[in-house]
């Protein structure tokens, strides 16, 4: 059997799945984290499950594609039983979306979450009486805590054996009679196929729901006969029949939310207001968010270089003990010592600078200061000709690339999601920020590795400026964001999340690190890596690089971390500074910071936003990066700062 | 009547009329946002940035074009 997670947004569906699947969901406190479903086999009393986390979605109607992918999944008849989750202590909104999951007329249990929450605000819910009048088992729960998740599916599975169909509830007389109507004329068309109720689908052809809308038209004589039942609504109401449908739902759950709730306290005085006030004020809320990025970005370093340190030294002498052990030129010398560096490079330049990123992320996603940031962010985002949403693939963008290509996905416009998918890419993410950090900060100074992360924003928001005169998205709505409450996040789930992330490090790149190295250390030998670089000899000349750097670039477009690994090994010594100037490695690096993504974010661009866009974005960082580096060597040729 | 960015922070407002397309009612009724709510200005941001406002118990931004074709009535 399968099992759906449904509910708006923000509402602890991907905790709840996780505590069923183990770590396999990302999980954060915003608004739109899933934008695809995650699946999971599991037992459940006996019985194997096929759990789906979908996206999550404010309502059924047609809109961002991340929604449409969880209304396609709901209507695909694939579902045996619909878990609807909602935030107790946001159940008058929630419940908006929960009758019209019922009007789906599949078997359904609720799941009223974060009850702790709803505590907080001195909500008392009546979980008995909800159920008797949707008709469905209502189950409170901690999902956090897992509390109440037991009974949960427990009901489930009795909802599956029973297999009823659900009713759902009454509108306005007059409403249902215009319903009814429709519902008569679209039955003997055999239109409506099995697993779309008549009536799911009457309500939506009467919401003037593009994609029914769209689909009905091949059948002229019925998309005739819908406009003036929509127009007799609109008569009768004197609003758009969308409105008079959504006010009917509206006035619905706000009447099921007095008759089911009691407001028994004033919400505690909560600091957390209190905290929103400096947060998101004016001036400080972005004194705020220097302070914080600067501190984020003092965490990483302290921890990265106190751990770099030692143990490079440690690593140097390995090599020095084979060097002595193989005899110098040997091949067996150069292989092991290319595994060797491989190794290295991942314990001792990757992951002291991954692993406090990482953690430190997990820890801003959880806490809830992300959405905020969007806030604050907002009005610049416009003067580059896009909108506050768009900050969050910017945001994911510095952990990876792919998931933020993904993330274009809560955007509405196809034009949008094609513009803030190439910045994003443009965006360093963990790699790359490893390689600002274990090069620039480490050889020059931190202040170095701070101007490179401006000169990036500055970058992206030029670059911004001109895709979007080119590409200008039609009629933004503007911005229209949740802003949840901060949650203090569990460690165990910190960790839990941050380890999801470090091991896709430690089981995919990692190897490629390594084989990567030891392919370099080979080319090296027999000569072949002579030609490469001769190859990449005008780029590198151009950017007046070493020209041993050119085979360096090809495997960055594998794995970026790869540019930096193999730069120690094609330069033959750790202390890059011995053979490159200071100059040389922050033009290195603004190259490697913008050129063409790796191949799994142009994977995941093609995916997205097609083949030509995934040509275009290749093309677009490539240019760019040529420019920035020229400039940047040209930049300290006029002020040579070292 | 008049329109929510003319609303003074921290005081309440009625909902009269979206004066928007179909997307954009859609949208705000995602938030709870209908004609008839009751929203709280909580504050505005710099620069002519978005207004946060409190709907139903929850915390949505919206930016000011939305929010100027949002007319309200203040309320006491």
């Amino acid at each position: 059997m399968s099992i759906a997670l449904a509910g708006q947004p923000n509402c602890g569906k991907s905790t709840i799945f996780n505590t069923i699947a183990g770590y396999k969901a990302i999980t954060s406190n915003f608004p739109g984290t899933t934008v695809k479903y995650t699946e999971t086999k599991t037992l459940i009393n006996g019985t194997t499950c096929l759990c789906i986390d979908l996206p999550g979605t404010y309502s059924l109607t047609s809109g961002d594609p991340a929604e449409l992918e969880a209304r396609r999944h709901l209507l695909s008849g694939e579902v045996d039983v619909i878990i609807n989750v909602v935030d107790a202590s946001l159940l008058c909104r929630s419940l908006e979306l929960t009758l019209q999951l019922l009007e789906l007329e599949a078997p359904m249990v609720l799941c009223l979450n974060m009850m702790d929450e709803a505590q907080r605000k001195g909500i008392n819910i009546d979980a008995q009486k909800l159920s008797e009048i949707l008709g469905i088992p209502v189950i409170p729960s901690i999902a956090t805590t897992g509390k109440g998740l037991k009974e949960l599916f427990n009901e489930v599975m009795k909802v599956w054996e029973e297999k009823k169909k659900r009713k759902p509830l009454k509108f306005s007389k007059d409403i249902e009679e215009i319903i009814n109507e429709l519902v008569s004329i679209l039955l003997p068309k055999r239109l409506v196929e099995e697993k779309i109720p008549s009536r799911f689908l009457a309500l939506k052809l009467l919401e003037n729901d593009q994609f029914f809308i769209h689909e009905i038209n091949q059948f002229k004589n019925i998309f005739h006969q819908v406009k003036p039942l929509q127009e007799r609504l609109e008569q009768a109401h004197g609003v758009p029949s969308d409105e008079v449908i959504s006010s009917e739902r509206h006035a619905l759950a706000m009447n099921l939310f007095e008759q089911v709730s009691k407001v028994i306290h004033p919400p505690k005085k909560d600091i957390r207001i209190a905290i929103d006030q400096w947060v998101m004020h004016k001036f400080f809320g972005y004194l705020i968010l220097v302070g914080v990025f600067y501190g984020f970005f003092n965490f990483i370093f302290g921890i990265g270089k106190f751990v770099e340190e030692p143990m490079m030294g440690v690593f140097d002498q390995w090599i020095g003990w084979l060097e002595g052990f193989f005899g110098k030129g040997t091949l067996s010398l150069f292989l092991s010592k290319g595994v060797l560096q491989g190794i290295a490079g991942g314990i001792a330049i990757v992951l002291p600078y991954l692993v406090p990123f990482l953690i430190g992320l997990s820890f801003l996603e959880d806490l809830g200061y992300l959405p905020r940031v969007a806030f604050l962010m907002d009005v610049f985002m416009h003067r580059i000709g896009l909108h506050g949403k768009s900050i969050i693939p910017f945001i994911l963008g510095y952990g990876c690339s792919v998931p933020a290509v993904m993330a274009t996905r809560i955007l509405e416009f196809p034009q949008h999601r094609f513009i803030v998918s190439i910045l994003a890419t443009m965006i360093p993410c963990a790699a790359r920020i490893t390689i600002i950090f274990a090069l620039v900060a480490f050889f020059i100074s931190p202040n170095a590795a701070l101007a490179i992360f401006a000169l990036n924003i500055l970058v992206v928001a030029i670059s911004g400026k001109i895709l979007s005169t080119f590409y200008p998205e039609p009629g933004s709505l503007g911005l229209i964001l949740e802003i949840p409450a901060y949650q203090l996040p569990s460690v165990l789930n910190t960790l839990k999340k941050s380890w999801y992330r470090i091991r896709e490090f430690i089981v995919i790149a990692w190897p490629i690190l390594i084989l990567g190295s030891a392919l370099l250390a080979l080319m090296e030998y027999f000569g072949v890596e002579r030609y490469v670089n001769w190859f990449f000899s005008p780029l590198t000349h151009l950017l007046g690089l070493p020209v041993s750097v050119g085979t360096t670039l090809i495997f960055g477009l594998l794995r970026k971390e790869l540019s930096m690994i193999m730069l120690t090994q094609a330069l033959g010594t750790t202390q890059v500074l011995t053979v490159m100037t200071k100059t040389q490695v922050m033009v290195f690096t603004v190259f490697v910071t913008f050129y063409i993504p790796c191949l799994a974010t142009i994977a995941a661009l093609w995916r997205e936003i097609g083949r030509k866009g995934a040509l275009l974005a290749i093309l677009f960082t490539l240019s760019v990066a040529i420019l920035i580096a020229l400039v940047t060597r040209i930049f300290f040729g006029i002020f040579p700062l070292w | 009547m008049t329109t929510l960015p003319q609303v003074h922070e921290n005081n309440k407002a009625k909902v009269i009329d979206i004066q928007g397309g179909q997307r954009m009612r859609q949208r705000l009724g995602e938030m709870g946002i209908h004609p008839g709510d009751i929203v709280t200005i909580l504050r505005y941001g710099a620069l002519r940035g978005p207004i946060l406002i409190e709907i139903h118990g929850s915390q949505v931004a919206l930016g000011r074009g939305i929010a100027s074709k949002i007319l309200v009535e203040e309320v006491e």
